[in-house]
């Protein structure tokens, strides 16, 4: 799904390296390339080697993509400060897995933390889009190559071993028209009747390392003040909303379903951006609803992001399930259930 | 009166930071008068590496890409194949290329990348303050390798330029210095008949320049020169290495 949407979203570049849960995205790749004119599939010989080569083709102008799972996701880390500091766009996709180390390849959460605080080193942001279904996959690979071109910045789909292994209907967005993108002025190409250009990140003085720090910043309030989004699901009437993205997102709809049909007045609030976090939705909520239950598929790291938005106005509680195990919709239905009743909020 | 001797076109006007008796400038000025030469600077990329030689950029007046340190043919990989009309090189330092991104290189080596490479050997981490690189000869000080390098302790070095010779792809890889005029004009040819090799799309070619670093060898540019002809060269053999691309118009 992401493969066929990158290439509607006009994704030339794709280098990737094999890992599961993710490798059927990687052959995809491999397959569909080939029938592009412009399009370039490489195999990397590593996940290292695979993001260098996402430089490189974002460098030279086209939309480029890499993908991996957790321990992959990790040694990209650099290349991805890079590419934040180039201001390059990129897409980044990581179908997360049980962690840390090795883990496992069930699906998992565990990388929310290393996804929105950069992940690499230095003081940089990198936009996380978290689709939750077959379709928003498709619909957010379009969004995030929009997005990375448009704030020259790299942007991570935030997805999971389930989505990465699911099979869903899906409506395509129609291709784009590759040439019909804005011109990128600051490719390298060749100085032909123009100066010549570098693309760089070292700073050796600390001003103008400053100074780009501080152009980074102002490019991530504007990007904070755009492109936060959610879904509320049943929330206008709600006393309690759970809060969880992605997979988690998918199990917590079906128990709100569930604790509906028992009376209780119960919503859903699902990031569709993660970083940005859209806290302004997230704030708006906490006017009529007082207790918040996040549910996460790790020990506990969204939750923060939960508790800085709200800054202790709200009960903010934590139910989380890591290490690649899947929670049922019953399983948190009880959980909200037993919740609702705590803390005595009122039934229909 | 008639012009002998003047800046490069694609020389920027700027004084070079390297110290004095360094390599890395003479070799910009080659890769500089080649690009003029063959005429190819309104379609070249550089990528420059982490090390003395990432400020290359602010020498060589064509478009530049600075890489992660190692990275320089993974990056070098992404620009050729969109661009593919287009000629690039990268440009990296012993610890870059046989060090952190020996991966990289062979890679890229053995995939044939019809790209060029040009790999400093100056036999230690020059930026770092003089650290034992993979090049380091057996016996040589360094900050790293107090007593000199001990093979039981620290290896023997690499021949990096060998193994990339085994690699399939690989078309052409010469070892050469800028030791003295006359390894400075055949470098110079070196490097020529690699970007021809590109603009042929032959595939991968890579020339090791053995290059003196005289602060960091502790020696006066004279005798760094020298110890390049007297040292170097017993562990580092100046020669073609691999040549299947022959003669190149």
């Amino acid at each position: 799904m992401i493969g066929e949407a990158a290439i509607r979203a006009g994704c030339r570049f794709y280098a990737g390296y094999p890992i599961t849960p993710q490798n059927e995205l990687t052959e995809y790749m491999a397959r569909s390339m080939d029938n592009i004119e412009d399009g370039t599939f490489v195999q990397a010989e590593s996940e290292i080697a695979a993001i260098n080569m996402v430089i490189g083709a974002s460098m030279a102008g086209a939309r480029a993509m890499t993908s991996s799972s957790s321990p992959g996701i990790s040694l990209k880390q650099e290349g991805i400060s890079f590419l934040a500091a180039q201001e390059l766009p990129a897409v980044i996709v990581n179908t997360m897995r049980g962690g840390p180390g090795l883990g496992n390849i069930a699906p998992s959460q565990g990388d929310y933390f290393q996804a929105t605080r950069g992940g690499g080193h230095g003081d940089y942001r990198t936009i996380v889009l978290a689709p939750d279904s077959g379709q928003e996959l498709a619909d957010l690979t379009r969004t995030a190559f929009e997005y990375a071109d448009k704030y020259r910045s790299p942007v991570l789909m935030l997805a999971d071993g389930m989505m990465g292994q699911m099979m869903e209907p899906v409506v395509f967005p129609e291709p784009i028209d590759v040439s019909l993108l804005p011109h990128k002025p600051w490719t390298l190409g060749g100085a032909e009747g123009r100066p010549s250009r570098i693309i760089l990140s070292l700073l050796l003085n600390p001003a103008k390392q400053e100074e780009l720090n501080w152009k980074l910043e102002r490019k991530y309030e504007t990007i904070t003040r755009e492109i936060p989004k959610a879904e509320k699901y049943m929330t206008d009437d709600a006393h309690l909303a759970v809060i969880a993205y992605g997979t988690a997102a998918r199990i917590a709809k079906g128990a709100v379903k569930r604790v509906r049909e028992m009376g209780l007045k119960v919503g859903l609030f699902r990031p569709i951006t993660l970083w940005p976090y859209p806290k302004n939705d997230l704030r708006d909520l906490s006017r009529h609803i007082r207790d918040f239950l996040v549910f996460e598929m790790n020990t506990g790291q969204m939750v923060e992001d939960v508790k800085l938005s709200l800054e202790g106005k709200s009960n903010v509680h934590f139910y989380g399930r890591p290490g690649g195990t899947i929670s049922t919709p019953d399983e948190i239905a009880k959980m909200i259930n037993t919740l609702y009743h705590r803390q005595n909020l009122e039934e229909e | 009166m008639k012009k002998v001797f003047q800046r490069p076109r694609y020389l920027k006007k700027a004084v070079f930071h390297y110290c004095p008796g360094c390599g890395h400038s003479i070799i910009h000025r080659l890769i500089a008068e080649v690009i003029e030469e063959l005429n190819i600077g309104e379609k070249t990329i550089g990528v420059p590496p982490a090390g003395c030689a990432v400020l290359a950029y602010d020498y060589l007046d064509v478009d530049m890409g600075e890489a992660p340190h190692g990275r320089g043919a993974a990056v070098a990989t992404g620009l050729k194949r969109v661009l593919p009309d287009h000629i690039i090189f990268s440009y990296q330092g012993d610890g870059d290329i046989a060090a952190i991104g020996t991966a990289e290189t062979i890679h890229a080596a053995n995939r044939g990348e019809n790209i060029s490479v040009f790999f400093i050997n100056n036999a230690c981490y020059g930026m770092t303050g003089g650290q034992m690189a993979p090049t380091t000869l057996l016996g040589q000080e360094s900050t790293t390798t107090p007593g000199g390098r001990r093979k039981d302790r620290d290896a023997a070095p690499i021949d990096l330029s060998e193994m990339l010779a085994i690699a399939r792809g690989s078309v052409y890889i010469e070892r050469t210095t800028v030791n003295s005029p006359k390894s400075i004009r055949k470098t110079k040819k070196a490097i020529t008949k690699s970007f021809k090799i590109q603009m042929a799309g032959l595939g991968f070619s890579l020339i090791e320049i053995l290059s003196p670093c005289p602060v960091n060898w502790k020696m006066a540019p004279v005798e760094a020169a020298r110890w390049i002809d007297d040292e170097m060269i017993k562990t580092f053999p100046l020669k073609v290495i691999k040549d299947t691309a022959g003669k190149i118009d």
